[in-house]
């Protein structure tokens, strides 16, 4: 199981999957209606680490973090 | 200092970054940084200070951090700067930020104006764009998140692939 956290604005608790890549945690949370519209628009971290790779291999215990579009300042 | 607001709490420090709970003291980190600096050789200190205008009929803006990737972003530019003979510094506020204070400093270093005039211009652009902060504006003491005025990250819409 991996944890996939929402940051920021997003409504939604921490969720907890089965998953071995990011594309398998992509699928599942495509399904979601309350975090499927937000997923064009947010970047990816895995274990606090940004990342572009879909294929990314997740082990049990990582943590994937959800992050929508920003402004600081 | 103008205003009754009570003076923000700092919530922690690590090299060159700190975060605090509401306003900046804006004159204490200036000069605390002016001083720290005080005997590094650096001709060049420019400070951008980003403070909450009235408007819209907002109260206050909020913001939320993720810290982790805050700091490792931070860090980044640390490095950059440092391979320019620079040195970059920033402050900021997690909660709520009332209009006419502060939310945001940062500042960069440098043996002489130019390095220090380009990296402040890269280092705001690029926190505008890849900070990991959050904006809410506060009206009727309720927080809206500001969608219109904010930035997909590098990187955004990988989960939204089939």
């Amino acid at each position: 199981m991996v944890k996939v956290e929402f940051l920021g604005p997003i409504n939604q608790e921490t969720l907890e999957i089965e998953a071995n890549t990011l594309a398998d945690v992509a699928n599942a949370l495509q399904e979601i209606e309350a975090v499927s519209s937000w997923l064009e628009k947010c970047a990816v971290a895995v274990n606090d680490e940004m990342t572009n790779d879909l294929n990314r291999v997740l082990n049990a215990g990582d943590r994937v973090s959800i992050l929508p579009p920003v402004c600081g300042g | 200092m103008q205003g009754t607001e009570s003076p923000s709490c700092l919530l922690f420090v690590v090299v060159d970054m700190e975060l605090y709970h509401g306003a900046l003291d804006v004159k204490e980190i200036f000069n605390r940084w002016l001083e720290d600096e005080n005997s590094s050789n650096y001709g060049a200190y420019i400070p951008f200070v980003g403070t909450i205008r009235a408007e819209d009929n907002i109260e206050a803006l909020s913001f939320d951090i993720y810290e982790p990737v805050l700091q490792s972003w931070f860090d980044s530019w640390v490095k950059k700067a440092e391979s320019r003979g620079a040195k970059v510094k920033m402050a900021h506020a997690i909660g709520d930020v009332p209009v006419h204070t502060s939310s945001y400093i940062s500042a960069v270093f440098s043996p002489k104006r130019r390095v220090a005039l380009e990296l402040i211009d890269e280092f705001v652009e690029d926190f505008k764009a890849n900070a990991p902060i959050w904006k809410y504006d506060v009206i009727d003491g309720k927080r809206i998140y500001a969608e219109d005025r904010s930035t997909p990250m590098s990187g955004s819409g990988l989960l939204s692939q089939k």
